[in-house]
Order: C-alpha cells, then structure tokens, then sequence
C-alpha cells in the first residue's frame, strides 16, 4: 500500500515537472498544427468561421502561378545557399583552424559576429551598403555591370543579393560547427599520415575531409531546413518584388493571411511548407543516425 | 623549414584580411553612424575620421527606441527564464524519473524540434486573437516558450551526473524539486548560463512573430520597431545607422562578454561536443 502510495506521489511529482512544457507545446504548438490543417480545408477569412471546401485549396494551388513562383524561388534561395555557405564555412573554419591563441579566438569572433544581429540591423547595413547613389558597394557593382544596379529593384539580382547577404549573416554559425568538428579529430592520425609521408593535400582529402563528413551533412541539412523558412530578408529589403521575383512561400502565407484576409489558403500554402520541412527534418535526423550521432 | 615558414605567415595574413573584409560592413555602419548627415553623403573615405555623435541623440530623441528597449528587454529576459526553467524541469524528468509516457514524451520533444513554427503563425495568430493577446507582451512571448534543444541538452547534462550525488541526496530525505535546485541546477551552471545567453540572442533577435502579433508602435520590440524609422526619416543614413548600432548594441556585448559560452553552446547544441 505505502508503495502504491509512493508511487502514485512520484509519478504526480513527475507531472508537475513536465506539465509547464507539455501544455505550452500543446497550447500553442500542436493545437495550431491541427488547425492549420483544418483551416486549410475550408475557405475561412483571417478571423472568422468558414465553409468546409474540401481539397478546394490544394487544388487552386496547383494552377496558382504565384504558388509555382514562390516555390521555384524558395528553391533557387536553397541552390544559391546551402552549399556555397557550407563550403565558405569549412574554408574559413580550415583557416581559423591553423591560428593559435589569442588571435584564433579574435578571427573566430569577427566571422561569428554577424550571426548575433537582428535581422533588421542585418538588411540595413546591406541597404545602406547597396544604396544607388551613396552605397559604398556600389563601385564593386559598377566594374561587374558596367553600371550602378539598384539591386533590390532588379528580378535578375535581388535573390542573389539576399543569398549573399543570408550568407554573411549566417555563416559563421557554420564555421564554429565546422570548428567543433576538426577539433574532434585525433591528432594522432595527423602524426600518423605525416609519418607515411602524406602531403597537406593528402592529409585533407585522406583524413580531414572523411572525418568531417557528419558535421558536413549536419550544416548542410540544418541550412536547408533554414533557408526553406525564408521571409525576413525578402520583406525587408525587396518585399518579395519586383515582379515577385523574390516572392517565397512564406510571404505569400503572409500575404494571403494578413493583407488579403484568406486564412484557409493562407493556411494551405503554409500546411505545403510544413510538411516539406517535416519530411526534410525527418530525412536530416535519420541521416545524422545512420552517420553514428546518435550516442 | 623556412618555407613552411613564409607559407604559414601568407596564410595567416590571408586569414586576417578576410576577417576585416567579413567585419567591413559592420564597421562602415559605425563609421557612418558616427558622421554628420551631410559628410555620409559628401565624403565617401573609407576611415573613421568624425565623432559626431548627433545622430545618436536624434535616434534616442526622436524615435520611440527607448520605448523598443523596454519592450525587447521585457519579453526577452522573461522568454530566457521561462524557457531554461520549463526545459530543465522536463529535462530532469525525462532524465532522472521513471513515470509512465516518458518514452512517448521523449518523442514530442524530439518531434517538436521538427516542427516549422514560421508555418505556423497564421493559427498562432488566431489562438492569440480569441485569447485577446494581440499587441502585448504575453502575445509575443507565449509562441516563443518552446525551444526543444535545452530539454535535450539539459537530459544529456543531467544523465551524466553520477548516480550517487542522487541517492545519497534521495538518503537525506530530499524531495525531487530539492534535488533539481539544489544539487543537479549548480552542478550545471556552466550550461545554464550558455543556454540562457544564446536564448537570449534568439529571442532579442526574433524578427517574423513579433512583426505580426505587434501593430502597435509603442509595443514593438527592438528589430521590429527600427524597421519604422526609415520611414519617419526618409534617406538619413547616419540616424538609420545609428539605430541600428544601437538595436545591436545589446546582443553584441553579451556575446562579446560570454563569447567562451556561446561557442560551447552553438557546439553542444548542435550535438557535435557532447
């Protein structure tokens, strides 16, 4: 009986513990989750009740050329990121990786600095950089072009330009992985293949770049999970134009939502976005497993 | 030898301006923040060469900046305590007590970390509406609270505890609250700290969710809120400069000052440095 008792009581004092964080997640995660579900089923406004439509909505995104638009650009922002990131990444983590000291730690802030910043203090810093008339960049621009570019107002720039700039922003998150991961490879092996003989080129290739290959595929994933989510760039500097030329997934999830008032394909949109990055999410931590993360 | 020597000083050197042409736009920001409005425009040289520091009044003066201060530090301070507290309690739960569903709960943590909470903010916001939370603080807070890594983090720290600081604390008649806060939370301070900072970062800097719960201005947070002065100064790049030096003020110096413990926790959190 006293055992039952005590048991009862743990079990009680484990619920007090977890329940804070199992009712926040369920409030204001899984219960949105469903509903977005649910919303995207019917032709509901922003607030409000609406009539059930079935598959109504999924169907009008197959021939929405703005859903194409976004997707395609959601896509292209993914090519124009992930590897480039990841390789200038691992280049700068190689570099700061042969520093000793004092200095190692100073290289290792200026590259990670950028990442701390608000977004916004990020695309103002870029703006002003870019600016037509003023833009320190602008001379750079000029000997590539021929001519000053507003590049937040060219279809043919603006996504490169927002790469470049999510890409200064973010890259030094993937230099310090980068960092962890050549710190974790033994220095004997170094020992060992210099006592073979192996130049530095071998020892790269040979040794550095096998034994990075998970931290490799955990940036590269983790990147493409990132990048899929795009919105705070694009609104900030090009507002998804000109001629939605950076329109993304998220932005139409906004705009269709807030500006134009159509919550249940708003939701639709939003519900195709969350199950590309769940399927990507799933495939990421599979691969991390079978990669030998998993203790 | 001496090869090797010359070689390693290039790459060195190399090294070294990269990192100045990476921080470049960062220091033309504070170069420009710190000239008068007429010399940003008229005098283009690279060097620092003004401290005139009127556009920092003008930013302090005239925008509701103070006001956005108030606002980030509020939801951004209260976010960082709830989350490292609800996490460590789950965390010591999953990790210390065996109670019925702790399997199952372990799954929606780590389900939870693969949901994309950027899709989620059309019913987020319409929870937060018939909660009657829009344009307040628990309005930006609430979404925010759920950040699955510290659970894991935390369970990982706490599972290597020896066993024995348990039961000899369990023999002294400790409930398990008494052993969370008195022996497991200061054998872990050094995580807590790093986990607190880096929530802190994100949550400082947490653009997409309080840009839509917030339409009041004097209710904006900080990365929100400067977004705004452009248009109240039209092309005034020194004033917007110094506004933004300013928005990156706080996130800078505390990771500037704690820059040993947001490396560890960038590396443990993303499961390379266990």
């Amino acid at each position: 009986m006293a055992m039952l008792e005590n048991k009862r009581k743990k079990n009680l004092i484990a619920l007090t513990l977890v329940a804070p964080f199992l009712i926040v997640f369920l409030v204001f995660f899984f219960y949105p989750t469903l509903k977005m579900f649910q919303l995207s089923l019917t032709d509901a406004p922003l607030i409000g009740e609406g009539n059930w439509v079935g598959f109504d909505n999924y169907v009008r995104l197959l021939s929405d050329r703005l859903f194409k638009t976004s997707l395609w650009n959601n896509i292209y922002f993914v090519l124009l990121t992930v590897v480039p990131t990841t390789l200038i990444a691992l280049g700068i983590a190689l570099m700061i990786n042969r520093l000793t000291g004092r200095l190692q730690a100073l290289i290792m802030v200026l590259f990670f600095l950028p990442y701390v910043l608000p977004v916004s203090v990020v695309t103002q810093v870029w703006m002003w950089m870019l600016d037509l008339q003023f833009g320190v960049l602008q001379p750079l621009i000029s000997l590539l072009a021929g001519k000053p570019i507003a590049v937040f107002k060219n279809p043919d720039w603006v996504m490169p330009m927002i790469a470049l700039i999510t890409i200064w922003w973010t890259t030094g998150f993937n230099v310090l992985l980068f960092i962890a991961g050549l710190r974790n490879i033994p220095s004997e092996l170094y020992e060992a293949a210099a006592l073979d003989g192996a130049t530095t080129r071998q020892q790269f290739f040979r040794v550095t770049w096998p034994l990075l290959w998970p931290v490799t595929a955990l940036v590269l994933t983790l990147q493409l999970i990132l990048q899929l989510k795009l919105f705070d760039q694009v609104y900030l500097t090009s507002n998804g134009g000109p001629f939605n030329s950076s329109y993304v997934l998220l932005m139409q999830v906004y705009r269709e939502a807030f500006q134009l008032n159509h919550g249940g394909y708003s939701s639709a949109v939003a519900s195709v976005l969350f199950i590309v990055i769940v399927v990507v999410s799933v495939l990421q931590f599979q691969l991390l497993r079978i990669g030998g993360r998993g203790k | 030898m001496t090869m090797r020597r010359v070689e390693n000083g290039i790459v060195t050197g190399f090294t070294v301006i990269a990192a100045l042409c990476w921080i470049f736009p960062l220091y033309w920001a504070l170069v420009t923040s710190l000239r008068s409005e007429e010399n940003v425009t008229a005098n283009p040289g690279l060097l620092l060469d003004e401290f005139n520091f009127s556009s920092y009044m003008s930013a302090v003066f005239d925008t509701k900046l103070m006001i956005w201060y108030f606002n980030s530090i509020g939801t951004a301070v209260i976010v960082t305590a709830v989350v490292v507290l609800i996490s460590m309690m789950c965390a010591y739960a999953l990790s210390q007590i065996q109670f019925p569903g702790r399997r199952l709960l372990y799954f929606v943590v780590l389900g939870s970390f693969m949901i994309p909470a950027q899709a989620l903010v059309v019913t987020q916001f319409i929870l937060m509406s018939d909660l009657g939370l829009i344009n307040t603080w628990a309005g930006i807070i609430l979404p925010q609270l759920i950040v699955p890594v510290t659970i894991i983090v935390y369970k990982q720290f706490f599972d290597a505890v020896p066993k024995e600081m348990r039961e000899a604390a369990v023999l002294d008649g400790g409930g398990e609250y008494t052993i969370l806060f008195r022996v497991y939370l200061p054998l872990n301070w050094g995580i807590t700290t790093a986990l607190a900072i880096v929530t802190f970062i994100g949550v400082w800097n947490a653009f997409f969710w309080p840009f839509l719960v917030i339409t009041s201005e004097d209710m904006m947070t900080i990365p929100v809120g400067i977004t705004q002065v452009n248009d109240a100064f039209g092309v005034a790049y020194a004033r917007i400069m110094s506004v933004a030096m300013l928005a990156a003020m706080p996130v800078v110096l505390a990771y500037l000052i704690f820059q040993r413990r947001v490396t560890e926790a960038v590396m443990i959190s993303s499961g390379i440095k266990g």
